[in-house]
Order: C-alpha cells, then structure tokens, then sequence
C-alpha cells in the first residue's frame, strides 16, 4: 500500500480533479448525505425510545400501555423511515458509482482514441486497459462508498457520543476510554502479519511461475512423459505455499476474534457501572437507559473497525483516481487541419525531415526523398536504421520535428488524418485481428463489400484455401489477436483487407515475412499487380522483392545513405551490396 | 462447485471443528443477554451488588472463552481452506498431465493457468470464509431463537415468525443476484477485451480511421454493463433495508408480547431487555451475512470454472495393457491411408498419407505453412489420434502401444525450443532419467551442443532460467536436440528445429546423426529445401495432401510443388 500514496500536494490536485468530476452530482450527493445523516440520527434513536418503553414495563400489574403503544408506534414509524432513506441513498449511491464509472470510461476510451502514438508505444497495454478497468471500478467503489461509510462512521461515532453523554457521562468514560483499544490491536496484527503476507506472495509467485512453464509447455512434458516428475517438483513448492499461507491467514483471521473480545469487555464494563448507577440513582438512571447503552456499546465499536478499513480504501481510492485522471488528461494529438484531401496522385516528397522519439537520441537528420506517382520504393537497412520509423512519419502516426512531408505537394499538417491514412493501405509485419469474424476482419476498409469482392480479394491473396477449410468458413469467430490462426494465416488476411479496399498508396512492411517462400512467390503476383499505377513503399528482406523496385533506399542510422536500383548500387560496391552478400549468401 | 468439496475430505477433521468452535464461540455470545437479565432482575431489582459483580465477571469469562474458541476456529479454518486449495492445485496439475494434445489445444494455456492461480485462491478465500462466518450466521440466528423460546415460549413465537420471513428476503434477492452478478462479470470481460484491442491494434485501427467506430461500439457495450449494474444494484439494495424494518418491526412487537407477558407475571422487565438483545443479534448476523454473500458468489464462480477443467475427460483412450513390442528389423513407421482433422475444425489437415519408413532411414517432410507437416510428425507419438486409417510403430498400431512405452522409444525436438529452469543437467536427464555423464556429453556432441556447455560456468551444472532465456535461440535449440538425443531414440523428430542454426552447423548436425551407432530413425519437418536435399526420402506435402515422396533429384523432375518450394528458395537465396 505504501506505494500508492500520494504526496499532500498531489493528492490535493486529484481531489480538486475528483471533485470537478462530480460537481454534475452535487444534488445527488448532498441528497445522500443527508438521507444518511437521518438514517444514523434514528438508528441512534430507537434504542431510546425502546429504553422508554421498557421503564414502562415494570412488573405483574405495573405496566403503563397508554404510555407504550404510542412510544412502540414511534419505533416502526421511524424503523420505516429509516429503511426508506437507507433504500434511496443505496439508489442514490448507485447512480452515481454506475455513471461515473461508466462516464470515466467511455472518457478514457475517446482519449485513447485521440493520444499520440508517442504515448501509447511507451506504456505497456496491461498498464493502460488496467486503468480503465480495475482503476475505474476503485476509484468509483472506494472513494463513493468509502465516502459514505466514513460518514455515517463518523455521525454514528459523534451521535452515539452526544446521546450517551446526554444519558450518563460517567458510563460514556468507560466506552471511550476502553474503545481504542480495539484500533491498538488491529494495527498491532496489521503490523506483524506483514512479513508473513510477503512471504507468501513470494512462495505463490514461484509457483505461479511454475505453472507457466510447466503448463504453457504441456506438451513438451507429455512428450517427455515427464508429467510424474513435473508433478512431484510441483507438489514441493504447494506444500510451501500452504505452509506459509496457513500462517498469513491465520495470524490475519486472529484481528476480528481479538477486536470482538475487547467488544465484549466494553459491553462487560457498561454492565457493571451501569447496573451500579442504576442502584445508586434509580430515578436519574433507569433500566430502560441501561439496556439502551448496552446497545450503544455495541454499536459503537463497530464504526471504529470501519473506519480504519475505509481510511486505506480512500487513500487507495485516491491513488487510482490519479492514475484515470493522470491518462484522461493527457494532451491528445494536434488537431487536425480543416481541409480533407482527395484521392492521392501519389507523389510524396520529404524535404530535411528531423525526427526523433527521444530529443537526447537523434534518428532521422535532415532526410530529403522525392517519389513520383506510381513508383516503387523499397527500404532496406540493419535493424534499428529507422524503417519502421519513416512508416511512422509516412502514416502521421508521429509528427516530423522539423522540415516537412507532402503529397501530391499538400504538407501532411494541413490535411485531415483520416483524409490521409484513407490513401494508404498498410500491412504491417506485427499483424492485428480484431475478436470477431474473419469477414469483420477483411471488411475493414471497405464495409460494404461484397461477398463476391471478398471470395476475390481472398483468392488473389490465396488465404481463400484455409478460410474455407475453417469450421465455419468466412463466419469463423476468432478470438482477440488471432487466436487459433497460425502467424502466416494472419498475414495472409492482413493482405486480404488491404487487397480488397485498393487505395492509391501502399505500405507494407515485412508483409510476407510468415509465409513460406511458395505461397510467397505465388503472392507476388497478386502484390506486382496491386502495386502496378501505386506508389508504393516495401520494408523487405527477401531479395525478390526488393530487386524490382524502382528506387531502393538504404537506410542506415536515420539517414537514407544509398539510392538508386538494384544493379547501379550492387555495381557501386557499396554498403547495399555488402549487405546484400552478407544477407543472401548461400552457404 | 459441490464436486470440489472432496477435496476437503482430507480435512474433514478441521472443516468440522473449525465450524464447531464458531458455533461454540457464538454459544456463549447468546448467553450474554441472559446474563445481563441476571444483572437487572436479581442484582438491580434486590439492590443486590455481588451479583452484579459475579455476572460481569462471567461476562468477562464469557468473552475469554468466546475469543479462545474463535482463535481456534480460526486456526482449523484456516488449515482446512489452505490445505483444500493445495490438493485442488495438485489434482489440476496432475489432470492437466493426463489431458491429450486436442484437450489442451481445446482448454487452452491461459486459461488453465488462470484456473490454477487467481480461480483457487479465490475459491481458498470463499472456503475459508464460508467455515468461518457463514454458519455462524444462521446458528447464531436460529440460537437467539431458540434461547428467546427458553425465556418465554409465548414472546418467542414472534422469532417463529420473523425468521422465516427474513429468510425468505435473504435468500430470495441472493438467488435473484446470483446469476446477474455472473452477467455483470461476463460484460466486464467484454469491455476490457475491446480496450485491450484498440491499443494492440491503435495502428491499424488508425490506418483504416475506425476511431468513431470503435467509440460507439465500446460505448455501446460499456452501456449494457451499467444497465444490468444498475439492476442488480436496484435489487441487492433492497436487501439491508427491508431487514432491517422487518427485525425492527419484530421488536416493536415483541415489546408489545412482552409488555402482555410482564403485566400477567409471566416474565420480569429483565427478560423482556433478553428478548430485545436477541433480536438485535439477529440484525447483526443479517448485516454481516449479506457482505459475505458477493466474495461467496465469486468464490462459487471460481469454483465453477476449476471444476469444469477437471471435468475435461481426456479424449484419449489409454489401452489398459499396452503391448510394447521391440524394434522391428524392416519397417519401423508406417502410415496407412491416414487422415487426420482437428476437433472443431473443419475440413481435414491431412489427407489419405500412406508411406512407410525402414529402420536408420532418415525421412525428410516438406510443404509450405499450415500443410500439415507438424500434424504428420505428431501422429507418430500419438499426441493425436488419426481420423481415419492407421499409424503403426514397429508394425504394432499406435493405438495398441502402451503410449508411456511408445513415447520413451521416441525423441522429439519440437518447433519451439524450450527448456526448463533448473541445470543444464536436469534438462538433459528429461530425455533419460538415469543418464551418465558420457551419454549425455555424446548426446551434445552429436546436437553440436557441447560448445555451449564449455563456455558456461559450471558445465552440465550450469543454470537455466525460466523458459531458458539465458541461452540464445540457436544455443536452445541444440540444447533441446541433445535432450531428445539422450535417451538414445529408435526414431528421431526433428519439427523444423534447425531452423536457427547456420547453414555449416545444421550440416555438421545432420552428418553426425547419421554417423551414431544404432543409427534412429530420423524424420526432420523443414521449410528449407537444402536441410532436406540428403534425405533417403522426402515427403512433400501440399495443403494436406502428399504431393510426391522420394529423393531429391527424382523429386525435381517429377513433383511441380516440390520444384515450386525449391525454386523459390533457390532464387531468394542467391541467383
């Protein structure tokens, strides 16, 4: 817990945001306090008048009804009211978390739609999708319901205070003072239990690390018939894990035995000093009074165990907050120029282009190319010589430091995004499917194809064959990422979407880097025809299809080195044509 | 979830008394209102002080017993829910170990691991609680009734009447809750799956500008899970209300009863307070009861799922005496007319295959992606069963063997190269338990491997970090040839694992495969034409059909696919 405090001034800065987020339910909230306020100043109630109406009922022949009717009757009427504001603040509470929830969200969601990829490559996904989860659910569950169970703590603990004071301050001295110990014992197990929880996290992370490796390798165990030894080593680490588990829980499980103990001597202490200012004073303390603060005793140390839980809870609450907060407030991209552009001619030029994604690193230094309508542009380099990088700059996915990029001579800045990436069409080597069906996946450019137009893309992209070999064809559900296809069988349907919509530029990016040489060259056809009147830029290393492009790009280091074709380069003996015999050389 | 209890079986002891000792604890809690009747009827009513003094001492008592018993309730609880969960983990693992290649492809790896970490523990906490506080409840809750009937029979039947009510209430909006929670948990699911989407996918989804679209289709979702929220919200929030006007209702008239019973002289003033302490403990147990009720939900989820994976019946049929028949002088793999089509799919990934192979013969399998190479090795082990036809080992069918005895003869080097935390050594020695220092360094010899073992220190025992992340590709993957290599194997599968070694070692490999003594039986899968070239036979394989079998020279003039693969490496890889 201890990391996830926050410094005063930050925590300051959550709340201020915290609180803006719920200014649109400052009725709601106010109403639900207000309906707890009335809840606890009855429950706090009803024990008095039922004290009342217990003096009334003394002994054979001396018990006054005219006196406990009314008095009875006041208990249900405000039982009942008391059920009725319970009901609603529940209501109340429950609209609020729902829709905040859901309102953060759907806020988180839109801005990650709208972040910089700068910002998105640099977090891990688990991160991200965590926030917006588990931190929402938190956020919302701990700071509104923790809010209001530290009220009504609070109101009861100063309620049940007043009206004990009101009824006998001598008696109240005994709850106050024997109270906290209640607080002193809880932390004191907290404290020493903390060793034990450690231990025990540690045990289960070697065995869930087991677990991984024994049974995401299953089948190698099975082939090895090794699943007894498997099993025997497992069986080891199970019995630590139980040993120390039985004790952190154990020790943990001792809090709520030892806070009702001292409970229970609250409840003995008010007994015995009751029972004796009764005798001492029959007239200013009755038994009616003695057995309503014999009910406060008890109520009285609930709120204090409570209240230590719901202070961590806000604490945690507020952490979580932070991080939604932290990601909804992230500056989105530029916005977008008003002005769309039409169908590309397809000639792209890059004048001194400066990137780079971390200002100490320098990549991309003063990088000027010119690509005519039409031509074919493959980019070739080491890994880490910035490839990838110039995709990302071609795409808009990151925006040039300095100098410019331009289609058909208009600056990509004073175009729409979607106006742009609508005249490209990418496939990436890293390959993404949606859950969803395999058409779901292949319309994704052009949601209105035909199935005609799909079987064809389909065919030019030879994933035809294995589609149709899936159980349910191209209605086959899929799971996230793929699931079940194999990584050539995901490349062939990244092709097929791009086969199907055809826009006027091209990107791919070790596109068939998955699939086995055969199909590969069986392809090239299909990708020579597409690419025929496009422009087109290819990440390659299989020389085939490097060697027909019409310029070749030899990146090294962010900086485009070489340029020219196949042949004038290998003639030039340069850094292509050592890179070329090292790469292609047959053993 | 009720088939999971036999795991408590061994704990029966704890699971008894565990429960036991709470019922004792909450025993004498129910005698506090009796004592403190004690305290106002003779103590305060007769001016009486030793009693008072002698009952608060025996509340005192009352609570020292309580608090011994409720640590040792907490002790057997404790004990029974860790040691229930360990022997879940253990009957999962050792299930998961009898499932078949088609099980686990089916229950998949996430999921069984998901199942055997946060599901158990969940399950362990809903146990222990369940041991713990859930019967105490309803004790506590029929023990104030029962206490209240040996006060006065008559004020008590107000408890007849009210506890059945409001277990009607409890149990009711419980059963109601139930399956909707389940239905929030599914559309929670949903919405972290698309979140989790759009950032793996941020670039392609950008590419093809399905931002809007992807907002309204996580907006939509994330609306269906507030509005069942919303209703299990409506209705689990009438749960403390409505019982708590139901106890106070009950209390106002059994003060009422009592009033009757005081005023006719059947029961003191002091006993009427016993009654109302009564049904106030009720309130308490109720409050207290009605927050266990979501972790118990979750836990039974949980253990819902746990139990679904150890109802996986292995598909598989073990023969109950596996025959186990020696080596066999001609033919020592034959398949005959084998087709083969995964459970679930479709259409047949291997099709009408029939070739044999004779002992030392080294059997080459070529094709391109998803054409059923790796399927046809498997078959040989029987990871799979054949669809239709039969694969025979050492003329036996597979089907015959005793699949342990059948996989020892076997050695397998799979796609992935995986090895294992622990030592060079323990890895070797999962080929062949009783392996001696020279047959496993002749094995690395062979696998070109034993470079690897002289720069590292502590040769053999040097480690091995998870999923061996210490050594490098190539490094694993002749690690994991001389593993298969040490148990001295009748046949030998290679699935496309000398992809990562260069050219001059898979070489050197393949030369010294050949030279061993006893000479196994070698099928090697590969993409590459050249790996294969040496090959007494070559299996070419075209979208699960066998396109040709023979050498390579015959092969390139009589087979169009085999030509195709060839050529269009031979032209990739340098004119």
């Amino acid at each position: 817990m201890a990391k996830q405090k926050l410094s005063a001034k930050q925590t300051r800065k959550t709340l201020a945001t915290v609180l803006r987020y719920l200014r649109r339910y400052r009725v709601h909230i106010l109403l639900s306090i207000l309906l707890a306020a009335v809840s606890v100043g009855l429950t706090l109630y009803i024990p008095i008048v039922i004290g009342d109406a217990i003096d009334h009922i003394i002994e054979q022949g001396k018990v006054n009804f005219e006196a406990i009717l009314p008095l009875l009757l006041r208990v249900a009427l405000c039982a009942g009211i008391i059920a009725l504001s319970q009901w609603l603040m529940s209501m109340l509470n429950n609209k609020i978390t729902f829709e905040v929830v859901r309102d953060t969200r759907s806020a988180a969601f839109r801005r990650i739609q709208r972040l910089p990829l700068s910002y998105l490559d640099t977090k891990p996904t688990g991160e991200i999708v965590s926030r917006v989860i588990a931190d929402v659910d938190q956020f919302a569950d701990g700071l509104l319901l923790g809010f209001t169970q530290l009220f009504t703590g609070v109101l009861t603990i100063l309620g049940t205070l007043v009206f004990m004071l009101t009824l006998h301050p001598l008696i109240t001295l005994v709850v106050v003072l024997l109270t906290p110990l209640s607080l002193f014992v809880a932390r004191y197990i907290a404290t020493h239990t903390h060793d034990m929880f450690k231990k025990q996290s540690e045990t289960r992370g070697e065995q869930t690390a087991m677990i991984e490796e024994m049974i995401g390798n299953q089948k190698v165990v099975k082939a090895f018939a090794h699943e007894d030894e498997a099993l025997r080593d497992f069986d080891k680490v199970n019995e630590r894990l139980r040993k120390c588990s039985l004790k952190a829980i154990f020790y943990s499980s001792l809090v709520n035995p030892c806070t009702r103990f001292i409970n229970s001597m609250v409840y003995a202490g008010v007994a015995l000093t009751g029972a004796l200012a009764v005798l001492s004073n029959p007239t200013g303390f009755t038994v009616g009074m003695l057995s309503c603060f014999l009910t406060y005793a008890n109520q009285y140390t609930k709120p204090f165990n409570e209240i230590s839980g719901v202070v961590t809870e806000l604490q945690n609450a507020l952490a979580c907050a932070d991080r939604i907060f932290d990601l909804i407030e992230q500056p989105a991209e530029i916005p977008d120029a008003e002005n769309a552009m039409a169908t590309a001619q397809g000639q792209v030029t890059l004048e001194r282009v400066h990137f780079s994604y971390n200002p100490d690193r320098p990549l991309i230094q003063g990088l000027c190319l010119k690509v005519q309508p039409g031509q074919r542009v493959a980019i070739v380099g080491p890994t880490g010589c910035g490839k990838t990088t110039l995709i990302n700059l071609l795409m808009r996915f990151y925006d040039v430091n300095e100098g410019n990029i331009r289609v058909d001579g208009i600056d990509l800045r004073d175009m729409t995004r979607h106006s742009l990436r609508r005249n490209y069409g990418m496939v990436l080597q890293d390959t993404w499917l949606r859950s969803g069906t395999i058409r779901d996946n292949i319309i994704m450019g052009k949601p209105d194809a035909t199935d005609e137009e799909i079987i064809a893309a389909a065919r030019a992209s030879h994933a035809h064959s294995f589609i149709r070999r899936l159980p349910d064809g191209y209605d086959t559900v899929i799971g996230e990422d793929g699931g079940s296809l194999s990584q050539g069988q995901k490349q062939l349907l990244c092709i097929t979407r791009i086969m199907l919509c055809l826009p006027p530029m091209l990107i791919l990016d070790e596109a068939t880097s998955s699939i086995d040489t055969r199909t590969e060259l069986k392809i090239q056809d299909a990708f020579a025809r597409m690419m025929r009147g496009r422009t087109s830029f290819i990440v390659a290393h299989r020389l085939s299809t490097i060697r027909d492009a019409d310029v070749i790009l030899v990146m090294k280091d962010g900086n485009v080195i070489e340029q020219g074709k196949h042949d004038e380069l290998l003639a030039k003996g340069g850094f292509y044509a050592n890179l070329y015999n090292s790469q292609f050389d047959p053993a | 979830m009720r088939k999971l209890l036999r795991f408590l079986k061994p704990y029966t002891k704890e699971t008894i008394l565990g429960p036991l000792f709470k019922l004792l604890e909450a025993s004498f809690e129910l005698f506090v209102p009796l004592v403190v009747a004690q305290i106002i009827d003779v103590g305060i009513v007769n001016g009486d002080k030793a009693v008072i003094y002698k009952n608060c001492l025996l509340l005192v008592a009352l609570g020292i017993i309580g608090l011994i018993c409720a640590v040792t309730a907490q002790y057997f609880a404790a004990r029974a829910a860790v040691g229930f969960a360990a022997q879940v983990r253990h009957s999962l693992f050792s299930h998961i170990g009898k499932l078949s290649y088609s099980d686990l492809d089916r229950a998949g790896t996430s999921s069984m691991i998901t199942r055997m970490t946060s599901d158990v523990n969940q399950v362990q906490s809903g146990v222990n609680l369940t041991l713990r506080l859930v019967l105490r409840s309803p004790f506590v809750v029929f023990g104030a009734m029962i206490m209240a009937f040996t006060v006065d029979p008559t004020s008590a039947s107000v408890f007849a009447v009210t506890i059945p009510v409001l277990s009607v209430v409890v149990f009711g909006i419980m059963l109601v809750c139930l399956p909707l929670y389940k239905k929030v948990q599914e559309r929670l699911d949903g919405i972290t799956g698309s979140t989790r989407e759009n950032l793996t996918g941020v670039r392609v989804i950008r590419a093809f500008c399905k931002e809007q679209d992807e907002v309204s289709s996580f907006e939509e979702r994330n609306a269906l899970l507030t509005t069942v929220q919303n209703r299990v919200g409506r209705i689990s929030a009438l749960l403390n209300p409505l019982s708590y006007a139901l106890v106070n209702l009950a209390i106002v008239i059994l003060i009422y009863v009592g009033a009757l019973q005081v005023d006719s002289g059947d029961i003191s003033q002091g006993e009427v307070i016993a009654l109302y302490n009564y049904m106030s403990q009720i309130l308490v147990e109720l409050i207290k009861l009605a927050s266990l009720i979501i972790t118990i939900t979750k836990a039974i989820a949980c253990g819902r799922r746990v139990q679904g994976l150890l109802e996986v019946e292995p598909t598989m049929v073990m023969p109950e005496n596996g025959k186990n028949p020696s080596l066999a002088q001609g033919e020592v793999v034959c398949f005959d007319h084998v087709s083969m089509a995964y459970a679930g799919a479709g259409d047949t990934v291997l099709h009408d295959v029939t070739f044999k192979a004779a002992r030392g013969e080294v059997i080459g399998v070529i094709g391109g992606t998803g054409s059923g190479k790796s399927t046809l090795v498997n078959l040989i082990p029987r990871f799979y069963d054949v669809s239709e036809g039969e694969v025979r080992v050492n003329g036996t069918p597979v089907k015959e063997w005793s699949t342990e005895r059948l996989r020892e003869r076997i050695g397998i080097v799979p796609q992935k190269a995986v090895l294992f935390r622990g030592t060079i050594r323990d890895n070797l020695r999962w080929g062949n338990e009783n392996a001696t220092e020279t047959e496993m360094y002749d094995a690395l010899r062979i696998a070109q491997a034993q470079d690897i073992v002289r720069s590292k220190e502590g040769a053999l025992d040097a480690p091995v970090e998870q999923n061996g992340r210490n050594f490098s590709g190539g490094q694993r993957q002749r690690l994991t040839i001389a593993r298969a290599l040490v148990r001295k194997p009748e046949i030998l599968i290679l699935d496309d694992s000398s992809s990562a070694l260069d050219y001059a070692t898979d070489a050197a490999l393949r030369r010294a495969l050949r030279e061993m003594p006893d000479a196994p039986t070698v099928f090697i899968v590969s993409q590459r034409a050249t790996s294969l070239q040496h090959a007494d036979r070559i299996i070419v394989l075209d979208d699960g059909e066998v396109a040709g079998i023979g050498k390579h020279d015959e092969l390139l003039k009589s087979c169009e696919t085999y030509r195709e693969i060839y050529e269009s490496q031979f032209r990739k890889e340098g004119v």
